[in-house]
Order: C-alpha cells, then structure tokens, then sequence
C-alpha cells in the first residue's frame, strides 16, 4: 500500500502523534495546565480529552515544580507521562525538578531509576508578547547531562520526535516554537517516528553552511533564498537535537563550506550558539577560511513593539548579510 | 471545624518479639550515625552529612507499617528511614565510603541513597524536592489499580517551600495514597520555628488542603507505628492522602559542618529525657519484656553488624575512574530495541 499525502499543520501533527502514542500504549497520559477543557493554550489537545478522558487527559493547577515533579515519579512508576509546560517561559518555576531530578536521579542513584518522562513547552519570541513570555532557553536546558533535547522545525519532525522520544529511557524536552503551530504542508498520512540522533541538511550548498534549529530554520531557509539570488550556494544544517549535539553532520559540511554562520534565537553569551562555535574551533578550525559568525537575539528583554522584537530577533536579511560578510576575503 | 484526633493515647505494648524489632532497628541507626560522626570526625567519610540522632521512632514507626511494595521518598537526612526500611548495613556503609558497593555504587554518599528493589527512592538534597515526586508515584499507582501506598519524609522547614502547598494540593485533589510525614524537629538548619511559620501548626494547614492530617508524639515509636498504621490502612481503603506531624527533636547538630549555636544547652538536655530508645526499653522493662543481659545483647548485635559493615567498606573497590560518566543515560537503550 502506498501512503497518499494529507494536508496538515505543526499542530494537528503534534495532535496526531499525541494521539497515536495514547492509543498504542496504555501506560502514556498527558498531564499540564489547560490541558483538557481547554484544549491545550497552543490548542495541540484539542478533542483529546473527549477521547481519552480526564484520568489520561489531565488538567493540572498552576504547579508546575509539582505537576513536572509528579511526571518523574510517574515515569519512575511505570507510567511514560507527557507534561505540557504552557512554555519554557514558566519552566523555570520547574527547573529544580527537571535539572536536580529528572536529570540526574539516574546517575544519582548508581543507575538505579531511570526516568522515562517527556516534556514539550512552547519557545520562543516573535508574537509581541514581551520580556516575560518570549524566552528562548532551549540552549539553558541543552547545558544540562542527563536530558536529550528537542527541536522539531518541520512537520515531519513534529509528527515524527515524539513517539521516538517516549521509546527513549531517559528524559526528553521537546522544544515547540510558538511561530509554528500554524506552519501548513503536507505529511504522508503512515507518517511516524523518526530519528532524534541526527542532524538534517534541509539544504545543500557548496559556499557557506548555515546552523540553526526550530523557529529560525524558515527565516534561515528563506536567507539561503537571498544569497542565491547573489550567487551564493549555502547549506542549511537543521540540528534538531540540541543535546546531544550531533557534530558529525555540521563539521562535515563547515569542512565542505569553510564557512559557518550559526543562527540562534537565544542570547549571544554563554549559549548555544557559543558551543557550536566551540565545537567548529576545536575540529574544524583548520579548514575554516573565515571565523564563525553568529546571528544571536540581541541581548535584552524582549520589548513589546513590533519594530523593536524585529530589531531584537534575527531575520532572514540580517542571517543573509552575515553570510555574504564571512565570504568576502578578510572577513571581518 | 477541625476533625483533628488527639495523639493516639498509651498504646498496648506488643508481643515482646515485635518490640524487640523495633528497639534493634532504633539501636541500629543509633549506631550507624554515632559510628559516622567518628569515622566523619577522622576524615574517612566527607560531604554533608547529618545525623537522625533523637529522631529514630519516626523512621521506625512508620516503617513498621509499610509492605514491600510501598514507595518511600526521604531526604538528605535519611541514615533512619533508609536501615529502617531495610537496607543492608553493608550497604548503606559503604555509601558513605564513596565505594562501588555502596547503595548507590558511591555515587550519592550520605544524602543520596537508594535502593529500587526495596522501592526506596532516595535522598533528596533539595528541601522539599521529594514531594512532587511522591504525587508521581502515587499517580502511577493510582492509574495503574495498584494498591499501594507513597511515603514521603521532609522536615517542618520544607512546609514553607512552594512544593509543600501544590504537592498538598494536588494529592488531595486527585486523592492519591500518599503519606506525608513532616518530621517536626523544631529547627530547619538555625531557623526556629518560630522564625519560619506565621503558623506553626502544620498538621492544621494539612488540613486547610484537604487532608487527613494530625499531630503524633515522634519521640514515642509505638504512636507512630500506630498513626503510620491507621493512616496506611485508611489510604488503601481510598481514603485519600494524610499528613502525620511527627513531633519530635535533634539531639545532634544540623550537619557535622553546623557548630549549633542556635538554641540552648538545656532544651537539648530537656529533650534528651526523651530520648525515644529509653523510653521503649522503659515501657519493655516495665511489662517484663527486656532485661539488662536482653538489652545488652542487642547492643552487642548491632555493634557488630556496624563494626562489620566497616571493615567490609574499607576493603570494597571504588569504582574505576574509567565509569566516570556511566549512568548519565540509560545502558538499556530505547525500549523496543535500537532507534
Ligand atoms: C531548596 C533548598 N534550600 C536550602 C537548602 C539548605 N538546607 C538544607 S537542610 C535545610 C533545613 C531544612 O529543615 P527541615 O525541612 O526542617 O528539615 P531538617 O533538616 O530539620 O530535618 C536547609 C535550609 C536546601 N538543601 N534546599
Ligand atoms: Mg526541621
């Protein structure tokens, strides 16, 4: 049988692979706040509950060191918990849980009690919501042994990380960007789980290679548009997984390019963007004709205003000028 | 209106035999803990590490009413629950020494034991960390139609933490068997209670949640064992969780590190009249239970298996600095085979 294509969101995709997990294994449940009634505050839930039910479809209070806590010790008990954190936002009121348990109650305990748990929040900025509800700190969480981390940019991914990330032993935290959800394409309708190993060249190109992962791969690809338009072929790397890197597929293609222009919505200093940097000097650095640029959020608060989160936010002609400024000899 | 019940009132004494179970398991981590402040003050054992010393009728007690399939959860302060609930003095010893053998093959030392086959979820060195754990556990437990229960320890200092209230909150509200015991020794670190609670009566907050909650006498290991046993058998019958405050005192400092400069010579002394093993061997004397030659061999007893569970530790291999990383992720790889 051959699989026909359907129309699908970010969304109803991420629905769709919620729904299959809970069908497939009774042991899976998804527990957050609004969750249920309200159908999940990004709407991923929607008719989950009508489905399920409350018991596997359950509505918590806002307690979210509590709720994050109670997805360890049910993952430790046998059940494989999905925990929504509205977004990575309010994660910090559980960041206790998820760094001093979840990460490392396996090492901890001598390898004793694994967690088997699942994570997904909302990331990200870009919908003038202002400095308390437009973090990026994916990068924070990647910092962290013990938990894999997840980015899904694409329809596939969205569909595809979580049944493999509920496979996984060990905690997973997917990473949604909130531009997304309303991303529309077409999804084979067998599609299922993919890899969470891998990084992906979304792609190819011979003179630049351009890293970044979830919300800014479009603005990405759409800079890739840009340079060739100017005759510049550039490679756009798609990490994927944050944690653990896969460096193999983006120093392979840096030693192709000679160039890297890294993408990341988090701040410059201490981040993501910084390792990766890292990781190119210490294997790559030799076959580098330009340094590694870096198209970061600006470091500040995120403003309200649209002209000012634009300003702030990186954008496909600010990546592109990054680009052709590493191709001109004597970069700099 | 408060549905609060007194203090279980002079229990029967039980059958000698059980008695004696109870004193050897006080006297056990009596030893171990006073063989670790030693072995602490000679250097061969480090960390943080701090004494149940004055505490040990809580563990005991409400150990006693435990199965096997029920879960604890304790904290950094867990030489007591862990040897109460079972775990090889061996064990827990060579814990302490950093070594392979240990509970948690060295990894954790003092706060960090654990012990899956005797579901012992371990040390949790963050105040008030375990409680969100225990909703988890008792989560699974519930969705899954097992009938078990979730203890979980923590002191009256971590009652003022967040995860305190939305712990509490959330047992009540999916009335999960959970059994919150608030070890109430009167002081988090240098902190009196006073000084921590506008209202220091945490059982009756338990109660503002929703929960069955009341005050027992911590220092009297009968009264525990019997509030451990009513609450375990009213959270099997789906009653929903409970929070025992188990009053009681340290007669030792908050951690070898903490000179106790807090509080006052005379209110330790006070509290040492107490003293929760001399009131057990009193009440067995008194019904003709025990004598000195009785007493002294347990004293013997549990000597010995401490002595033993030194030297054993002192001999066992620590773990090759080649596993450095081991267990930072699962061996086992994904379920259903490779990904
Ligand atoms: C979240 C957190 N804050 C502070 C500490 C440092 N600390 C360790 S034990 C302790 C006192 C806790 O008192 P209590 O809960 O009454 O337990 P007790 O030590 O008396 O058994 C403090 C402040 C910690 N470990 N975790
Ligand atoms: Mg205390």
């Amino acid at each position: 049988m051959t699989a026909t294509l359907v129309e699908t969101t970010y969304r109803e995709a991420l629905r769709a692979a919620i729904r299959q997990a809970m069908l497939q294994d009774e042991r899976v449940f998804l527990m957050g706040e609004d969750v249920g009634d309200y159908g999940g505050c990004f709407a991923v839930s929607l008719g989950l509950l009508e489905e399920f039910g409350p018991e596997r479809i359950r509505d918590t209070p806002l307690s979210e060191s509590a709720f994050v806590g109670a997805g360890i010790g049910a993952a430790i008990g046998g059940m494989r918990p999905i925990v929504e954190i509205m977004t990575v936002n309010f994660s910090l009121l559980a960041l206790d849980q998820i760094m001093n348990n979840a990460a490392s109650l396996l090492h901890m305990s001598g390898g004793q009690f694994n967690v088997p748990l699942v994570i997904r929040m909302t990331t990200g900025a870009g919908r003038q919501l202002a400095a308390q509800h437009s973090h990026s700190l994916e990068g924070w969480y990647a910092h962290i042994p013990g938990l894999r981390i997840l980015a899904p940019a694409t329809l596939e991914d969205a569909r595809g990380m979580l049944p493999t990330a509920l496979r996984d032993p060990d905690p997973v935290l997917i990473f949604e960007h909130g531009s997304l959800y309303n991303m529309k394409g077409s999804l084979p309708d067998d599609a299922g789980a993919v890899d969470i190993d891998r990084a992906a060249v979304r792609r190819e190109g011979a003179d630049v290679t351009l890293i970044t992962y979830g919300g800014t791969l479009g603005k990405t690809l759409e800079a890739a548009e840009l340079l060739a338009a100017d005759g510049i072929s550039a490679e756009v790397i798609d990490l994927r997984t944050l944690r653990p890197l896969d460096d193999a597929t983006f120093i392979g293609s840096v030693r192709r390019t000679h160039r890297a222009v890294v993408v990341d919505e988090g701040w410059r200093s201490g981040s993501l963007s910084a390792e990766i940097s890292a990781r190119i000097m210490e294997q790559a650095l030799y076959d580098l004709e330009a340094p590694v640029a870096r198209v970061c959020s600006a470091e500040v608060p995120m403003p309200y205003p649209k002209h000012l989160e634009d300003a702030a936010l990186p954008q496909a002609a600010t990546i592109a000028e990054a680009a052709r400024r590493s191709m001109r000899p004597a970069a700099g | 209106m408060s549905k609060r019940t007194a203090t279980v009132t002079a229990p029967p004494m039980p059958e000698a035999a059980h008695g004696l179970d109870l004193l050897r398991t006080m006297l056990l981590i009596r030893r171990f803990e006073e063989t670790c402040a030693e072995l602490y003050s000679a250097a061969r054992i480090r960390g943080f590490v701090h004494l149940y010393v004055g505490e040990e009728a809580v563990a005991t007690g409400v150990m006693s009413a435990l199965g096997p399939d029920d879960a604890v959860l304790s904290t950094y302060r867990e030489h007591g629950h862990a040897l109460a609930r079972g775990l090889p003095v061996d064990a827990l010893m060579a814990e302490m020494f950093g070594k392979e053998t240990g509970c948690s093959r060295g990894r954790g030392g003092s706060m960090h034991l654990f012990d899956k086959s005797r579901r012992f979820v371990g040390g949790n060195a963050v105040v008030a960390a375990g409680l969100p754990l225990a909703i988890g556990l008792a989560l699974a437990d519930k969705l899954q139609g097992r009938d078990r229960a979730t203890v979980c320890f923590f002191g009256e200092g971590a009652a003022a933490e967040g995860e305190f209230h939305e712990s509490l909150n959330l047992a009540a509200l999916w009335r999960l068997p959970v059994l919150f015991c608030c070890e109430n020794n009167l002081y988090a670190m240098g902190t009196a209670i006073a000084k921590e609670h506008a209202q220091p009566d945490i059982a009756l907050r338990a109660e503002s949640y929703g929960l069955a909650a009341w005050p027992v006498d911590g220092m009297d290991v009968l009264a525990v064992e019997r509030a451990a046993q009513r609450a375990v058998e009213a959270i099997r019958g789906g009653a929903g969780p409970h929070l025992l405050e188990l009053r009681t005192y340290r007669f030792r400092a908050h951690s070898m590190y903490d000179p106790d400069r807090y509080r006052e010579k005379a209110e330790i002394e006070r509290w040492k009249e107490r003293d929760p093993i001399d009131a057990l061997v009193a009440s067995m004397r008194a019904a003709g239970q025990l004598d000195d030659a009785g007493l002294e061999a347990l004293r013997d007893e549990v000597a010995g298996l401490v002595a033993a569970a030194v030297d054993a530790a002192d001999q066992a291999p620590f773990e090759p600095v080649e596993n450095l990383t081991r267990f930072i992720t699962s061996e086992a790889g994904p379920e259903g085979g490779q990904r």
